[in-house]
């Protein structure tokens, strides 16, 4: 934990109103100023005790900190740096270690989670048994989504009218396999939009998961990084925020490795929304007359400050109407794996953006983020409210362009 | 049976904090050149809890410490190691809100912004607006009686706070309300920085929002001009809801933090805000522009829309800790000094800067002669912690001997408490002393603060030889 970068905390206490665990607890060791005080307690020499682990355990890892601190302290580099030290120094009970195995080793693997799929019918029946068991095995079978139809994509989706340019597209773990028309939304759009899309096949997990875990991604970086230098494309476009705030970090990851450092920075990395913006809209949008809640995904607003370019791409689709989310900054309680470790404080947080959705009187939600769409549906479920449903903003956009508003 | 046996009887186990390591998070506020590990926190969330923690304190014969967010910058939460800390951050809601009576009451845990939020789509606000509103607890603001930008049209929290339910230093529960005969205890609890007892209920007043709010951010070539401004404004009569300034060094910080993008090569900024009927305001406006162009400035931008304003403000409101982006460390400082000694003092901080090679930014409350200089230093640098120090205390050395005080509204706290006798004589201290006796006569109020010198109550104050009008 590096002395330098905690060093530039003034302790002014900023960061706690936007902390999702300090507006559930309202203590000092369970808001950003309070656990970068633990990190220097560290270094000083305390142990990483059970009580020290748990409150950094507890971080969601949203980064609303980073995005509220007016001194610039790099709060996402200091939990990155701290949670393979809690994975070190920390023993966890044998229970918790099992289910941490049962998590890792299934998905960053999409060919895994395709095999368990269909089983996730069973699941909501399942989760109460489940959760006896574990209630990390309880919020599992809790969040995943319906079983739905998986067609393979092209490798290649060629642009329609002029090319403009030629991208690379991530098709994720969890994106992949439970929202696969996510990601043919993102390949038509970018398709009518005049991009060549390159989809290499065999894809697999970008690292996010390990990373913002404490685990090992450096070969997750490394591979994902081959495959789409192989594939001949220098830009790669993500649809799911998680994805690419770890992607952006890849220089970083490999950081250690000079080589492997130059060919993560000479691969540029995307959200979609960010490119979309940045590559100018010429696609003819069709109305879609519908109002939508936008949700900012933590990893994409705080972690990547893509805040204005989905709302922007929203509000140039004729005769809709975007709606804010009061608390947008605040986390849904997903958070990568947090729902499923810390399933009682994200249940809360779910619960608590439930309930701000639901406020918003939208016909439709906006969520660029597979692991929000799975928390915040599973929350309006459990407040046995009326489901809004949720939608990526690519497929808003394909529904646009594609001209299927009169459809629905 | 000791203090920690009894508060486990009386809360979950995860209300009482024994833990070390969790108990070291809570050793400073945001001022952290003072630290201390108090003896055990808890987290009550109700007056009662509060009553029944201060009890058996009282009990014990143990201090208490109450403590909001922790952002103060004065110390005022510093723990005691051998005293409970209280910490309200659990009690946050906001119990009622009176739109005919313009008024709520909040818990003391609910941050000074809540209150705004809950009815500004009513068109209501709560007026005092310090720059950590975002976070700062209205319970802390009771306590230290704070200020911020637009204090000076409307008010400190004095002039905000309707009545109060506190917890006396022996545990008993009290309202006290502006409405009541006699004594204004009101008055006297509204900064009475925690030695007095806890405030656990609070009715605020709530004020209509303006018809019309305008912005103007004007650059000069430097602080004596945007000085002569300020005086040329409030001279024409002019009641602005806010005029804030920073010199140059405040400006690239918060540039550095925010990007607020404030004109680079000014040497000082001015921000006039002028509220009310929209007629008032643009005649004023017309008039604020016309005296900066005529005392200097050169640039002049009024905010179109309230994204602009915001952005205006997020400059200055980001200021303090912005500052963290261009020097290592740095001492938030607190002065009043009169308006018209505004250019002498400045001057004289200049002197300073220049004597001891110590960098001081400049961020002021300029409407009401309130000062924010930050003393910047590099605390691995051996000896420039303590020239910082000496900068910092000179600085206060300037305002006093300018008429001024030592602080607008951060408050004495621990930090200051060594300062109090350069600006009030003993017979003013022993005076400060009675009062707090009366609330608090076993001292364990948080003890510590404000005073110089601790004393107990049953002490008597000193006799000066040949001082007329004693009553010892």
């Amino acid at each position: 934990m590096d002395p330098e970068l905690i060093k530039d905390c003034v302790h002014c206490g900023f960061c706690l109103p936007t902390c999702p665990t300090y507006l559930l607890w309202g203590e000092e060791m369970d808001s950003p100023r309070g656990r970068i005080h633990l990190m220097a307690q560290y270094n000083e020499g305390a142990e990483m005790s059970p009580e020290m682990a748990g409150h950094f355990d507890a971080c969601l890892g949203c980064m609303a900190c980073v995005t509220a601190c007016p001194s610039g302290v790099q709060y996402d580099k200091l939990i990155e740096h701290t949670r393979p030290v809690v994975e070190r120094e920390h023993t966890r009970e044998p229970r918790d270690r099992a289910v941490r195995a049962l998590v890792f080793a299934l998905f960053p693997y999409p060919r895994r989670l395709r095999l368990v799929k269909p089983f996730t019918r069973l699941n909501r029946r399942l989760a109460p048994f489940l959760a006896r068991v574990h209630p990390t095995l309880g919020a599992l079978a809790e969040l995943t989504p319906p079983r739905s139809r998986t067609r393979p994509l092209p490798s290649l989706v060629r642009a329609r009218g002029r090319r403009r340019a030629r991208v690379g597209l991530l098709t994720g773990c969890v994106q992949g396999a439970f929202f696969p028309d996510v990601n043919r939304a993102t390949a038509r759009v970018l398709a009518l939009e005049g991009c060549d899309v390159v989809i290499p096949p065999g894809q697999g997990c970008c690292g996010a998961l390990s990373l913002h875990s404490g685990y090992d991604a450096h070969k997750f970086a490394k591979r994902t990084i081959e495959t789409f230098e192989k594939a001949g494309v220098d830009t790669v476009v993500v649809n799911a925020a998680g994805c690419g705030s770890s992607m952006k970090d890849y220089a970083d990851v490999l950081a250690d490795d000079p080589g492997w450092r130059r060919r993560a920075e000479s691969l540029k990395v995307r959200d979609l929304a960010e490119y979309l913006v940045e590559l100018g809209p010429v696609a003819e949008r069709h109305p879609l007359p519908m109002t939508v809640a936008y949700h900012d995904a933590c990893h994409l607003a705080h972690a990547q400050g893509v805040r204005a370019q989905p709302r922007e791409l929203l509000e140039g689709i004729p005769d809709l109407k975007v709606r804010e989310i009061a608390e947008s900054a605040i986390c849904c309680g997903s958070a990568g794996t947090y729902n499923l470790f810390q399933p009682a404080p994200a249940r809360e947080l779910g619960e608590r953006k439930a309930a701000r959705v639901e406020e918003t009187g939208a016909d439709l939600l906006v969520s660029a983020n597979p692991g929000c769409t799975m928390q915040i549906t599973a929350a309006m479920r459990r407040l046995g409210r009326p489901v809004m449903p949720v939608a990526h903003t690519a497929q808003v956009l394909d529904a646009s362009l594609r001209g299927l508003g009169a459809v629905r | 049976m000791t203090v920690i046996d009894r508060l486990d009887a009386l809360f979950p186990p995860d209300r009482v904090i024994t833990d070390p390591v969790r108990l070291r998070t809570y050793e400073c506020d945001g001022l952290t050149y003072h630290r201390a590990t108090p003896m055990v926190v808890v987290l009550p969330e109700t007056t009662e809890e509060i009553a029944a923690v201060v009890k058996v304190c009282a009990e014990f014969g143990v201090p208490f410490v109450a403590r909001g967010s922790g952002t103060g910058l004065s110390g005022g939460a510093l723990p005691r190691s051998d005293g409970v800390l209280i910490v309200t951050s659990r009690m946050r809601r906001i119990i009622s809100i009176d739109l005919d009576q313009r008024r709520a009451v909040v818990e003391p845990g609910v941050t000074n912004l809540a209150i705004t939020e809950a009815v500004r789509d009513r068109g209501y606000y709560y007026a005092p607006d310090p720059s950590s509103q975002q976070i700062c607890s209205i319970g802390g603001n009771v306590a230290e009686n704070s200020g911020g930008a637009h204090c000076l049209k409307y008010g400190f929290t004095v002039n905000h706070v309707l009545a109060l339910e506190v917890v006396t230093p022996n545990g008993e529960i009290m309202e006290i309300s502006e409405d009541d005969f006699g004594y204004d205890l009101l008055g006297a609890f509204v900064g009475s920085e925690g030695t007095l007892g806890i405030a656990t209920k609070i009715t605020v007043r709530l004020m209509r929002a303006p018809e019309a709010v305008t912005t103007l951010l004007a650059a000069f070539p430097n602080i004596e001009a945007g000085g002569q401004a300020v005086s040329a404004i409030v001279g024409a009569g002019i009641v602005p809801a806010a005029i804030e300034m920073m010199d140059a060094l405040a400006i690239e910080a918060a540039e550095a933090a925010v990007a607020c993008g404030y004109p680079p090569e000014a040497g000082a900024v001015l921000i006039v805000e002028l509220d009310g009927p929209a007629a008032e305001v643009e005649s004023q406006l017309a008039e604020v522009i016309a005296i900066c162009v005529g005392t200097g400035s050169f640039e002049q931008r009024v905010a179109a829309s309230a994204d602009e304003r915001a952005k205006i403000w997020k400059g200055r409101k980001s200021a303090f800790a912005a500052v963290g982006r261009i020097s290592p460390a740095y001492i938030v400082q607190d002065g009043v000094v009169p308006r018209t000694s505004l250019g002498e003092v400045l001057a004289g901080i200049d002197a300073l800067q220049v004597e001891f090679g110590i960098r001081v930014a400049n961020v002021f409350h300029a409407g009401d002669g309130n000062l924010h200089p930050l003393v910047l230093f590099d605390d691995t640098a051996p000896g420039e912690g303590h020239r910082a120090e000496i900068v910092s205390g000179r600085i206060l050395d300037l305002c006093i001997l300018h008429g001024g005080s030592i602080t607008g509204e951060h408050g004495v706290g621990v930090d200051k408490a060594r300062y109090m006798p350069r600006m009030f004589t003993d017979a003013d201290l022993d005076t400060m002393q009675r009062v707090r006796c009366a609330f608090d006569p076993g001292g364990r109020s948080n003890p510590g603060k404000v005073f110089p010198t601790p004393r107990l109550c049953g002490e008597v104050p000193r006799v000066r030889k040949g001082s007329p009008g004693e009553i010892f």
